[in-house]
């Protein structure tokens, strides 16, 4: 029998006659959520989880009970699948008893997994947002004093601090102030410590996301952060406790400043030559051949090169090289003053 | 690091960054370190925890300054006479460490001379500190073992920051603090990899691991390892010196590969006038920016997240860059960029097929890091140089037995202020700082949503009085100007400067502090003197 080729998400992927589009996304490696599904048990389209879109048929149709089809395009991921997908799921659990930590399959349940992965993180109860970085939601809080110390023993800002309300210790400011007001550092380190949802990130760290180790590009300490990586893109940096010069600990650029700049829209991504005060892209070969040519024209005497205190050894050392050894100059500099 | 290079015989920090939690006393001097060095901040943090004792000396009052045990807020431009005055307790009190100072150090006497002209009510006068504080400070230093001195920019970007690198070197020799745990003289270095940069000879002086390129053998040793003849053994101009060169019409052919001296040099409108005079101007970075629009070429480069490579931190520790994301568009590594034009001029020894092949050729010509290999760092190792071979476990602190230059210098130093000081038509003094939410020009940093929603705008701090005399209430437009130009922004009154200091950051290219700024630099080092000029202030 002939194999059937379809894209989920883009990826091409082949499944045998008779599977369904649910069978092929596993194929592809793409997780689709399921409640009614059951591997043993013909498809019942009952929980409406699994909907995807499909290029040129209308609605949503469920996955675990569509047959695959040559050529099919589909997607599992777009805005209108997961606003549908949080809606089935708020229906479902409007009607179910909620109380998971008294429920028997407390963390081995199913439906809590699914609603972690599909709906949005409840801020209903926050209590302060008064920072672009995390949330302070001291309901969950359990007075463990973890984010207390951390703040006050490794990063010296005391910043955050029990206060007495009523008689009692509380975490928090003092005279309650907002987080900015208070030398706060933003390093983020009271929110790795805290063991509930009472601190919280506002950009969450992805689950599932590929993590990559690598040295924060910004100041001279270089620490090891670990990025989470979703589609290719830097969604969330975090210090690496193994990091040698930062022991677990990071600063709020290396947290939050790294991936909108190396993401951003305004990157250069073609050579450009200037014609009439206007940048034109020309191609990789034309662009470094007619800058050899220049260079070429010049004596020692005449040129200089500038490199820089933000790329690697390796970028550095071919620099320097070029200067001496093709431009026989050793007018070559950073910004090792500045 | 000319300071260091001098006294020591080797510009980098001496201890580490793990080292510092060991030291008994910190002198933190010219150095902000909780907003600029935050993970850095931490440690010496922990240092306090354990029971150091902290000494801060800063015209700003730092967040440190909360948790010093000794806080000395001098008058900008005035560290060189508090350090030596440091030095005069210390020998007239008997606290020096003669035993080290005869072992270890030679020149003592010439520089015991030159502190006679540092006695306590000159430097009193001058700093606008104590004597009670200035003699404190003196003993804790010297009584307490080991200490150890950290500083920044607030000593080097000054017209005499040499002299004021040397003044610190002197301390620790005369306390026996150089070469053990928890003591030595370490600078903070700005940039991710400014140590790297200036390792790998990105220097107008040396190639790799600081081998002069004036010295015959070392030209001979490249000419054979590169294949190439004729390699020049006359230093180099300085970044200061391209751009006089290059207005002059000297200079017609510029590479410039991921700067912006648009906007961190001082008197940056001079600058940017400069730039457009070039015959030939090649740019090469993530972004256009103030000095790239000038150019004739642009050329994409990757950012450090998309690269493979490595940095050496300012612990001098050589990591490994993992590539985290793919590059945009057309982007590439910046060694393949400038490997391509070289081998388009026809130079030979330009054909790497990958970063770590460069890393090879580093390894073999460059002494201090023959050790470390791709391999090495591949495994999880990040040794810190001098590094000589593979089975070498990096060397933690310098100097130990003996110093790079044999013996510690003692350096006599005459007496030097800022080189414009405020006057009639100017009378402020502007100094220049940093905010923990931005980096250098922000070409990063100011790409945040979040960052720039804490700190995205110039802010002209002054104090309390200093506004009152002004007739100016926070948030009022105020323009600053100086000889070199004029920048208008919003005023913030703030108790944490001291009266007649205006404080500006060089973050944003609006009303950017570089507008202002001297270009004296110092003789040694040709680091412009960012942290002092003198300013007039008015109300909009």
């Amino acid at each position: 029998m002939k194999d059937i080729s379809l894209t989920i998400n883009g990826c091409d992927v082949k499944v045998r006659q008779g599977a369904t589009v649910l069978d092929a996304a596993k194929a592809a490696g793409v997780f689709i959520p399921t409640l009614c599904h059951h591997p043993d048990l013909k498809p019942a389209g009952q929980c409406r989880l699994c909907v995807v879109e499909i290029e040129g048929s209308r609605g949503l149709p469920e996955s675990c009970a569509t047959p695959a089809e040559d050529g099919m395009r589909v997607m599992t991921d777009t805005p209108r699948v997961k606003e549908f997908r949080q809606q089935a799921l708020g229906i479902i659990l409007d009607n179910h008893a909620g109380k998971c930590i008294e429920c028997p399959a407390n963390l081995d349940c199913e439906l809590q997994t699914l609603a972690a992965e599909i709906m949005p993180i409840e801020t209903k109860q926050l209590a302060e947002t008064d920072n672009p970085f995390f949330r302070r939601d001291y309901l969950r809080c359990v007075q463990c004093g973890r984010c207390v110390r951390m703040c006050h023993e490794i990063r010296g800002a005391g910043a955050v601090i029990f206060r007495e309300v009523d008689g009692e210790p509380r975490v928090g400011t003092a005279f309650n102030l907002p987080l900015p007001e208070t030398g706060c550092q933003f390093c983020g380190a009271c929110v790795d410590v805290c063991p509930t949802g009472a601190l919280t990130f506002i950009q969450p760290i992805p689950k599932g996301a590929q993590e990559i180790a690598s040295i924060c590009p910004y100041c001279g300490v270089g620490c090891r952060l670990i990025f989470s990586v979703v589609d290719g893109r830097i969604k969330a940096a975090r210090p690496d406790p193994a990091g040698p010069a930062n022991l677990g600990q990071a600063c709020v650029k290396g947290r939050f400043g790294i991936g909108e700049y190396t993401h951003s829209p305004d990157r250069l991504v073609a050579p450009l030559i200037a014609k009439d005060g206007v940048f034109t892209p020309i191609s990789w070969d034309e662009a470094l051949n007619r800058v050899a040519e220049g260079f070429r024209k010049y004596q020692p005497d005449e040129v200089a090169v500038i490199a820089s205190a933000k790329m690697t050894n390796e970028d550095n050392f071919v620099a320097q090289k070029f200067a001496r050894a093709a431009l026989k100059t050793n007018s070559i500099d950073h910004c090792a003053r500045l | 690091m000319a300071g260091l290079a001098k006294t020591f015989g080797s510009g980098a920090m001496t201890n580490t960054l793990e080292d510092i939690a060991e030291s008994k006393c910190i002198f933190a001097i010219g150095t902000n370190t909780t907003q600029t060095h935050p993970v850095t901040g931490t440690r010496i943090r922990r240092a306090v925890m354990n029971g150091a004792r902290l000494i801060v000396a800063n015209p700003l009052e730092i967040p440190m300054a909360k948790y010093a045990s000794l806080f000395l807020q001098l008058r900008p431009g005035t560290d060189l006479a508090l350090i030596m005055s440091m030095a005069r307790v210390i020998v007239d009190e008997g606290l020096a460490d003669m035993t080290y100072v005869k072992a270890r150090c030679e020149n003592f006497a010439a520089f015991a001379e030159s502190l006679k002209a540092y006695d306590l009510d000159f430097v009193s006068e001058t700093t606008g500190v104590s004597q009670e504080k200035i003699r404190d400070a003196a003993r804790m230093y010297a009584e307490t073992d080991p200490a150890a001195i950290i500083y920044s920019m607030g000593i080097t970007q000054h017209s005499h920051g040499t002299d004021n690198v040397l003044a610190l070197g002197n301390l620790a020799l005369l306390t026996g603090n150089v070469g053990i745990r928890g003591g030595g003289v370490n600078p903070l270095r700005g940039q991710n990899n400014v140590q790297g940069a200036c390792d790998m000879g990105a220097l107008p002086n040396v190639y790799s691991g600081y081998q002069p390129v004036t010295d015959q053998q070392v030209k001979e040793k490249f000419e054979q390892v590169w294949g190439v003849s004729g390699l020049s053994t006359e230093v180099g101009l300085t970044l200061p010196q391209m751009l006089q060169k290059i207005d002059a019409g000297k200079i017609k052919a510029l590479y410039l590969i991921g700067e912006n001296p648009a906007l961190s040099e001082p008197n940056i409108k001079h600058v940017t006038e400069t730039l457009k005079k070039l015959e030939l101007f090649v740019a090469q970075d993530i972004f256009q920016n103030e000095s790239t629009v000038s150019a004739h070429f642009i050329l994409p480069a990757q950012a450090a997240m998309e690269k493979e490579g490595t940095f050496t931190s300012t612990e001098r520790r050589v990591q490994l860059l993992n590539r985290v994301v793919e590059p945009p568009g057309e982007a590439r590594p910046d060694w393949w960029i400038t490997a391509e034009i070289a081998k388009r001029m026809g130079a030979k020894g330009f054909n790497y097929s990958a970063s770590a092949d460069v890393l090879k050729e580093i390894n073999a010509v460059t002494p201090s890091y023959a050790g470390i290999t791709p391999k090495r760092l591949k495994s999880g190792d990040a040794p810190h140089w001098p590094c000589p071979s593979e089975d070498h476990p990096g060397t933690p602190i310098l100097h130990t037995r003996t110093f790079t230059r044999g013996k510690g210098f003692f350096a006599p130093i005459s007496y030097k202020g800022p080189a414009e000081l405020p006057d009639e038509a100017f009378p402020f003094v502007l100094t220049t700082d940093r905010s923990l939410f931005q980096f250098h020009t922000a070409t990063m940093s100011g790409r945040s949503a979040a960052l720039n929603e804490m700190w995205g705008r110039q802010r002209v701090r002054i104090s309390p009085a200093t506004a009152k005399e002004l007739g100016v209430a926070d948030g009022d437009m105020v323009k600053v100007s100086s000889r070199r130009g004029e920048a208008q922004a919003r005023a913030m009154v703030t108790p944490k400067v001291v009266d007649k200091i205006v404080v500006m950051d060089f973050h944003f290219a609006e009303a950017n502090a570089n507008l202002l700024t001297n270009p004296a630099c110092d003789p040694m080092s040709g680091i412009p003197e960012f942290k002092v000029c003198a300013v007039r202030v008015q109300k909009v």
